[in-house]
């Protein structure tokens, strides 16, 4: 019930506030008809729709962290925290409570990414449920990340870190933009060590049916999401007794 | 009978003692004021009663719930207005106060009726659709001290209820606080002493982390020898930072 409660508290400041509406949804949104438009006069073959929509999803899913790093740094600040902590929830209930609403918030924004792909012209499949479904993991580290800045970090600090930092990351490591056999070397060993650019993978081989090639990049994306998840929760859980 | 009774508690950081071994009785019904000088304590004080910091040695009783044992319990029968405003900015002053209720385990008919009840008793009717972000600053801080009321809790704690507010915000405030005088247990940290000698029934003085005298404002004036109960203050808390 508290959980409920909390989580509705939530939601409403995420969709209240017109910039996470503007950033989370219309600028992935821009940049699949910007690129689709530069794909049609010069032809690359990742920005194709089947290749780019899977790495769109996965970057718009970056301003996530930014939203609730913002809103859990925001609660800290505002002393708005401290007479949650004088209530009777439980730190489990805050985690779930500030978890809840923005994994269908993070879904709804992959629907929508996928929706407007179709409208480009992607060719609506049963697979493109699959590639949705498999951006969950994904959803998850972004999820977990912000709640850890949020945790962690100031405000101030939130912008520099999830507004900047995490989102020029996540794309020039996920595969999105160019090829990471381009680079080859370090550069790519890195990207392929960090959750993004196998989670763009995993999203683009659910997207083509090819099942096998899902879960092994997949693997490492969940054990992200669970070890970031932990950490938040851990530091969270911290937080609550200082 | 007593709303809060304090055993011994003590709260270190490191090798510096913020809270020296505290004993006190609060009865319910009773406005109580914690006065000090900076780092006399009192916050540390009430975050230890406020359950939001585990006491070193000791332990509170509120309404006879432990805040080191029964956490939760002890929470269920309080509330905090704390020192900075605290409200959800992109939630209208209505749902602020729903969503405090909410928390507190109240139906959704009964959490709209309490939050009705708050609008007409701080006069935030008219602004009840509002967001919270488009408040002034002293509504906001009426609204802050809805949203720990609507909870109906026994025990209040206000800290720093009027910083920063203009005279008639707040003299509006103490109006508010006047009216509860006798029905909730108030626990009020100020650093306006004349804040503390017109809303107080008992007005406690801490310096280094004890509590060294308590008592009505015009007790503690004799106790102290003063004309006034600035001087009272002076020379009880003073002498003692003194020393």
């Amino acid at each position: 019930m508290r959980i409920l409660v909390f989580s509705r508290r939530n939601l409403r400041e995420l969709i209240r506030d017109k910039l996470n509406l503007i950033f989370g949804l219309g600028f992935p949104i821009i940049l699949l008809l910007l690129l689709t438009a530069i794909q049609r006069n010069i032809p690359v073959s990742m920005f194709e729709l089947d290749q780019l929509t899977p790495g769109i999803a996965v970057f718009g899913l970056s301003f996530i962290s930014l939203f609730s790093a913002s809103l859990i740094a925001k609660d800290r600040g505002s002393s708005f925290l401290m007479r949650m902590f004088t209530s009777p929830m439980q730190p489990a209930e805050f985690i779930l409570g500030y978890t809840l609403p923005l994994l269908p918030l993070a879904v709804a924004q992959t629907c929508i990414c996928y929706l407007c792909a179709i409208c480009l012209g992607l060719t609506p499949t049963w697979t493109i449920f699959a590639a949705i479904l498999a951006s969950i993991p994904a959803a998850l580290v972004f999820i977990g990340l912000g709640l850890l800045c949020g945790t962690l970090l100031t405000e101030r600090q939130v912008g520099g870190i999830c507004g900047a930092l995490l989102t020029n990351l996540s794309a020039w490591l996920s595969g999105t933009w160019f090829s990471l056999d381009l680079v080859g070397g370090a550069f790519k060993t890195i990207a392929m060590a960090l959750p993004f650019a196998p989670a763009v993978n995993a999203g683009r081989a659910a997207l083509a049916g090819d099942w096998a090639a899902v879960m092994p990049p997949l693997w490492l994306v969940i054990g992200y999401a669970a070890v970031i998840c932990a950490a938040a929760i851990f530091f969270f859980r911290r937080k609550t007794k200082e | 009978m007593n709303a809060i009774e304090i055993r011994g508690l003590t709260r270190r950081f490191g090798a510096r003692t913020a809270v020296d071994n505290l004993t006190a009785d609060i009865a319910a019904g009773t406005t109580f004021a914690l006065l000090g000088l900076n780092g006399a304590g009192k916050t540390t004080t009430i975050r230890m009663l406020a359950g939001l910091l585990t006491p070193t040695a000791g332990d509170a009783f509120l309404d006879g719930h432990s805040v080191v044992h029964d956490t939760v319990r002890a929470k269920q029968v309080i509330n905090l207005s704390p020192q900075e405003t605290a409200v959800a900015p992109n939630l209208t002053v209505l749902e602020n106060l729903e969503f405090i209720a909410g928390l507190y385990g109240m139906r959704r008919t009964q959490a709209r009726d309490r939050a009705r009840q708050m609008l007409d008793t701080f006069g935030l009717a008219d602004r009840a659709r509002d967001r919270a972000q488009t408040l002034s600053g002293g509504m906001q801080r009426r609204l802050s001290i809805a949203m720990a009321l609507v909870s109906q809790p026994k025990i209040l704690f206000l800290d720093e209820p009027t910083l920063g507010l203009d005279v008639l915000a707040r003299r509006e405030l103490w109006a508010a606080v006047e009216a509860l005088k006798g029905k909730v247990t108030i626990i009020l940290t100020t650093h306006y002493l004349e804040e503390a000698e017109a809303l107080a029934d008992e007005i406690g003085i801490m310096a280094g982390g004890r509590l060294l005298a308590a008592g009505s404002a015009r007790a503690l004036m004799e106790k102290a020898g003063a004309k006034s109960f600035e001087d009272a203050f002076v020379a009880l808390a003073a002498g003692k930072e003194a020393q």
